[in-house]
């Protein structure tokens, strides 16, 4: 029996009922303001009477300490990667995501599966082989695609936290420097997100405006969606 | 769907519920091979440093869920192929491993796991040149097991299934779904079967020869 709630086969062992809260995902690039706008938008609901309830990739308990710790390391391959980003993925699913939407909450996600995919793909990754890997995920009620241009995300980097060595690509090496490598790279990421928007169904915000103009977008889709029930 | 073997080197691969006897077998293998002066590497199930550290907690707070387990495994399989296995196999070495994906398959899919989910996590790895099956009658094992063992951990008895509060009793019908699941595999990955109720020493040479036939002499 197949649960259309769920990309693939979903957890044929567990017995899911109703969930009454929404799933609501913040996707785009590194840079390109998720964290603000996750910030802003858990404010609103709250003030609105709605639980909310925080997650973003690699922050479940059982995964964490030892992702860390492979990551600093220098023999952590593509593949291996890939499957360790999924067991973290899995478990807050699981242990986090669902029960929280079987409470009624409304869960925000800094980045969803569609990140993890881009960044497979990208460093060579069977891109068919990735996406079957996320068969056990929940269908999110709306996808938000934060999409700017490259040289908006490179100063937003740049007076923010600075470069970071993944998020530059630097562990494949797409240029000599920081810079060139993190343009080369977030170009790529952008070519497999847009790719992505169709295939599922991705709300795409301009995100070269302001935090104010981005919010309004956010907040009036988020809107209607509630609004639904 | 697991890839041809490409590479210089060779795969053999034992498998079967525990206890039945496959360590033993493998381990005179390896010693034969070693003393033709075989370039020839020993490989246990789950033995990665990298994801050692996550398995560990996981399955000392018991959070682990069917899911998860299968993927952590994968991931601890991933890094152990890609860091051991794939140079191995280039370099020209026969690898033994003691368990290989076929575990994964029939222990989570014996959890409950999609069975064509388990089996696309590891379609990069490669089909084994020869994959020894042990089929031994499920009492056998088991009794094998109990004697010989203190305690049966939790994830190994299955508890985490919720089938019997008994450990010995949830071990038993954990062991039973697995040994189905790997005689439902035997066809899809060609095991060579072989018949546990022989006396070691037949089993070994019956291995012996196979290798001889099939890896040695080509």
């Amino acid at each position: 029996m197949i649960d259309s709630r769920f990309y693939g086969a979903g957890f044929p062992y567990m017995n899911i009922s109703e969930m009454p809260g929404k799933l609501i995902v913040l996707e785009g690039n590194d840079g390109v303001g998720r964290s603000t706008q996750m910030e802003l938008l858990k404010q609103w609901l709250e003030v609105e009477g709605y639980g909310v309830s925080n997650t973003g990739l690699a922050r479940s308990p059982l995964t964490q300490p030892g992702l860390d710790e492979a990551k600093a390391g220098h023999t952590l391959g593509r593949l291996t990667m890939n499957l360790f980003y999924a067991t973290d993925f899995a478990d807050r699913l699981e242990n986090h995501i669902i029960p929280a939407l079987s409470a009624g909450f409304c869960v925000l996600s800094d980045r969803y599966f569609y990140s993890i995919i881009a960044r497979n793909v990208v460093r060579g990754a069977d891109p068919e082989w990735a996406r079957k890997v996320y068969g056990f995920a929940l269908k999110p009620d709306i996808i938000f695609y934060l999409k700017a241009n490259i040289d908006n995300l490179v100063k937003r980097v740049l007076r923010g936290r600075g470069f970071d060595y993944w998020e530059s690509g630097m562990d494949v090496r797409f240029a000599d420097n920081l810079y060139d490598s993190f343009v080369k790279y977030q170009n790529q990421l952008t070519r497999q997100f847009n790719k992505m928007s169709k295939e599922f169904g991705f709300v795409t915000i301009d995100a070269n405006r302001s935090v104010q103009e981005i919010f309004e977008d956010l907040k009036s889709h988020t809107k209607k969606l509630l609004e639904k029930n | 769907m697991l890839q041809p073997n490409e590479y210089k080197g060779k795969l053999i691969v034992v498998e079967g519920i525990d206890g039945s006897g496959k360590s033993t077998q493998i381990n005179l293998l390896y010693k034969w091979l070693q003393s033709l002066d075989k370039d020839v590497f020993f490989s246990e199930w789950n033995s990665s440093k990298m994801v050692k550290s996550t398995t560990r907690l996981g399955k000392k707070k018991q959070t682990l869920t069917p899911t998860t387990f299968s993927l952590i495994q994968a991931t601890d399989f991933a890094d152990r192929w890609e860091n051991l296995f794939l140079p191995l196999l280039k370099a020209g070495i026969i690898v033994l491993a003691d368990r290989y994906a076929f575990t994964a398959f029939a222990r989570d899919v014996s959890r409950g796991v999609d069975p064509q989910w388990v089996r696309n996590l590891y379609s990069f790895a490669i089909q084994p040149d020869v994959t020894f099956y042990f089929s031994v009658p499920l009492e056998v094992a088991v009794n094998r097991i109990l004697g010989s063992r203190a305690k049966i951990k939790y994830y190994e008895a299955g508890k985490d299934l919720g089938l019997s509060n008994d450990t010995v009793t949830s071990f038993r019908m954990f062991q039973e779904r697995i040994l189905n699941q790997y005689e439902g595999m035997s066809e899809e990955f060609g095991f060579t079967a072989i018949d546990g109720n022989l006396p070691l020493e037949v089993k070994q040479q019956q291995m012996r020869k196979i290798i001889s036939e099939k890896i040695l002499n080509k």
